[in-house]
């Protein structure tokens, strides 16, 4: 059968950045992804050459909504290395609650968009139900759900009072559970274990050739975390564990993120149980001396990177950032291939692209002058008929 | 007006149906969108489904600053919508752009490209806000049809002195 070329993109219907992709297909197998992610620049790089360290932070904290903190931490860590100041302990383990909360939020988001690709909503319910918890506790510490303004050079901007730590360690135990629970239906599942079990297959070599960082690269036996490879903020004192897994298909990554759920929770109640009393901030210089710093932070999908260079100004000379998803993309298009068509959706949405895909995809044929159309829907819609015609394998 | 046209236009106030475009938002409105469809805050009350597709949507929810390369497709989004269709521009950025006014590829706005018919301020909206901006919506969508059009709600005389020009959108291809 000829080869049919799949655009996908770049509007979506339900979920996150715009991204447009070709998939080219031969009958219902994939054989090769074509990628075009750049429908959102805005140029936030060159802005940050403009703006000082006081007003950088919230540009930045923008530069991704579901993972904010990540950004406006590594930022801050870099500016302050550079500085060569030292943050109040409290401080530090602040960042780390609302750091590990986000990655609760994340994870648990991921957890129900995951499984609304393979058509159960039921968990998409339930997850984003659960994550209102940790939503709640966001707002309470920090004021916002969303972008949380935490963050600034020398130290956090909102300390926590006795009464918010413990109304967040009361929401604690309810989520636990939730989290056993989730744990215990990865594993007995059957239209879990149907759409996850060896969909989407990436080796241990092959991650390692590719780059893939976080959730997707140790999912495939990569040992590898920022959060223990190179400890920032309060990670080093904190008793925690990195979780890995061998399958190396959609499967093995929810291990993982459920698996990381579990560790943030316990995380997040040792810092609010043991939060060092003292200062929340230190006065920073307004310029930094002269440097380069490259600075790492394992984000909820991975790795982030932030190359900062100053010069003796208050305002960064160069800033380059390296999102996570973008290291990981490559290893989408490489384990979509030979997988099915009715795949795609749970393939890409398993490194949890912090970018969109489309509500429209059309479907062209060349040799049959064929065009369709197919929505984003109508594409998940095939992928749950496709295996309900094909049964149990 | 005769029967048919007045069990859609009943229909229409009862069940509007929603679609999400994000045009260079930080992601932070969207979540936000979707948690205004999951348990706690559940817009389907309301009778408001969230569609994929723009050709079977009442309401354009837009994210974010506009980005050079999406105004075209946003553009093309709106006209594939059937009438009557309305707009919600989100949070700061859909308003004015924002943090990221001013940025080299960014068209400062949602208005800048199509017409805009609410604002939801904040940054991000919470859901609940978003849920009365769309409850907002259906209130004029009513009045709409009370006068037979959005034409009532244009400004009669041009405005006096021009607004500053907006930046011209750079059409990508």
């Amino acid at each position: 059968m000829a080869e049919v070329i799949v655009p996908v993109g770049p509007q979506h219907p339900a979920l996150k950045e715009p991204v447009n992709f070709k998939v080219v297909a031969d009958g219902e197998t994939i054989v090769r992804l074509e990628l075009d992610v750049s429908y959102n620049h805005r140029g936030i790089e060159k802005a940050a050459e403009s703006r000082d360290f006081v007003r950088v932070v919230p540009l930045l904290e923008r530069v991704c909504g579901i993972c904010s903190h990540s950004h406006t931490t590594v930022f801050t860590k870099g500016i302050e290395e550079a500085m060569k100041l030292t943050i109040p302990p409290r401080a530090q383990y602040i960042r780390t609650i609302v750091a590990e909360l986000e990655r609760m939020h994340s994870h648990l988001l991921w957890l129900g968009v995951a499984a609304h690709e393979v058509g159960f909503n039921t968990l998409f319910m339930w997850t984003w139900r659960d994550r209102e918890a940790v939503q709640d506790m966001l707002e309470e510490m920090t004021g916002n759900r969303v972008n949380y303004g935490t963050n600034e050079v020398g130290g956090v901007r909102r300390d926590l009072t006795p009464e918010q730590i413990q109304a967040a360690l009361k929401r604690l135990p309810k989520l636990e559970e939730r989290l056993a629970k989730y744990a215990e239906m990865v594993n007995a599942e059957e239209t879990m274990l149907l759409r996850f079990k060896g969909v989407g297959h990436l080796t241990k070599e092959q991650a390692l050739q590719l780059g893939a960082v976080g959730p997707t690269a140790r999912a495939s036996g990569v040992d590898y975390d920022i959060r223990r490879d190179d400890p920032y903020i309060a990670y080093a004192d904190i008793p925690w564990k990195v979780i890995t897994d061998t399958h190396g298909d959609v499967y093995g990554r929810t291990l993982v993120r459920v698996g990381e759920l579990q560790q943030s929770l316990e995380m997040i109640r040792y810092c609010l149980q043991n939060l060092p009393a003292g200062p929340i901030r230190t006065a920073p210089p307004r310029a930094a001396p002269r440097a380069e710093i490259l600075t790492r932070y394992e984000a909820p999908r991975g790795e982030l990177v932030h190359f900062i260079r100053t010069n003796n100004t208050d305002k960064v000379e160069r800033l380059d950032i390296r999102t996570p998803t973008l290291a990981n993309w490559t290893s989408v298009a490489v384990s979509l291939v030979n997988q099915n068509l009715a795949d795609i959706p749970v393939i890409v949405a398993a490194i949890d692209p912090c970018l969109s895909c489309t509500s429209r995809i059309t479907v062209v044929n060349p040799k049959g002058r064929h065009v369709g159309e197919m929505t984003w829907d109508e594409l998940s819609e095939h992928g749950r008929e496709f295996y309900r015609r094909r049964g149990r394998r | 007006m005769n029967l048919s046209q007045r069990l859609v236009n009943w229909a229409r106030v009862k069940s509007p149906w929603i679609t999400l475009f994000n045009s260079g938002a930080c992601n932070g409105c969207d979540i936000e969108v979707i948690d205004a469809l999951t348990p706690r805050f559940d817009i389907e009350r309301f009778g408001i489904l969230a569609q994929g597709s723009p050709r079977h949507a009442d309401i354009l929810i837009v994210t974010g600053p506009v980005t050079a390369k999406q105004a075209s497709r946003l553009k093309r989004i709106y006209e594939q919508m059937p009438e009557p269709k309305y707009v919600i521009a989100m949070g700061a950025c859909g308003a004015t752009g924002g943090v990221f006014r001013g940025l080299y590829h960014v068209v400062d706005g949602v208005e800048n490209v199509i017409p805009v018919d609410a604002f939801v301020a904040g940054c991000p909206p919470r859901p609940d806000e978003i849920i009365n901006g769309v409850v907002a919506c259906l209130g004029l969508l009513k009045e709409d049809l009370a006068h037979g059009g959005k034409e009532w709600r244009r400004k009669k005389e041009p405005a006096p002195p021009p607004a500053p020009a907006a930046k011209p959108v750079e059409v990508h291809a």
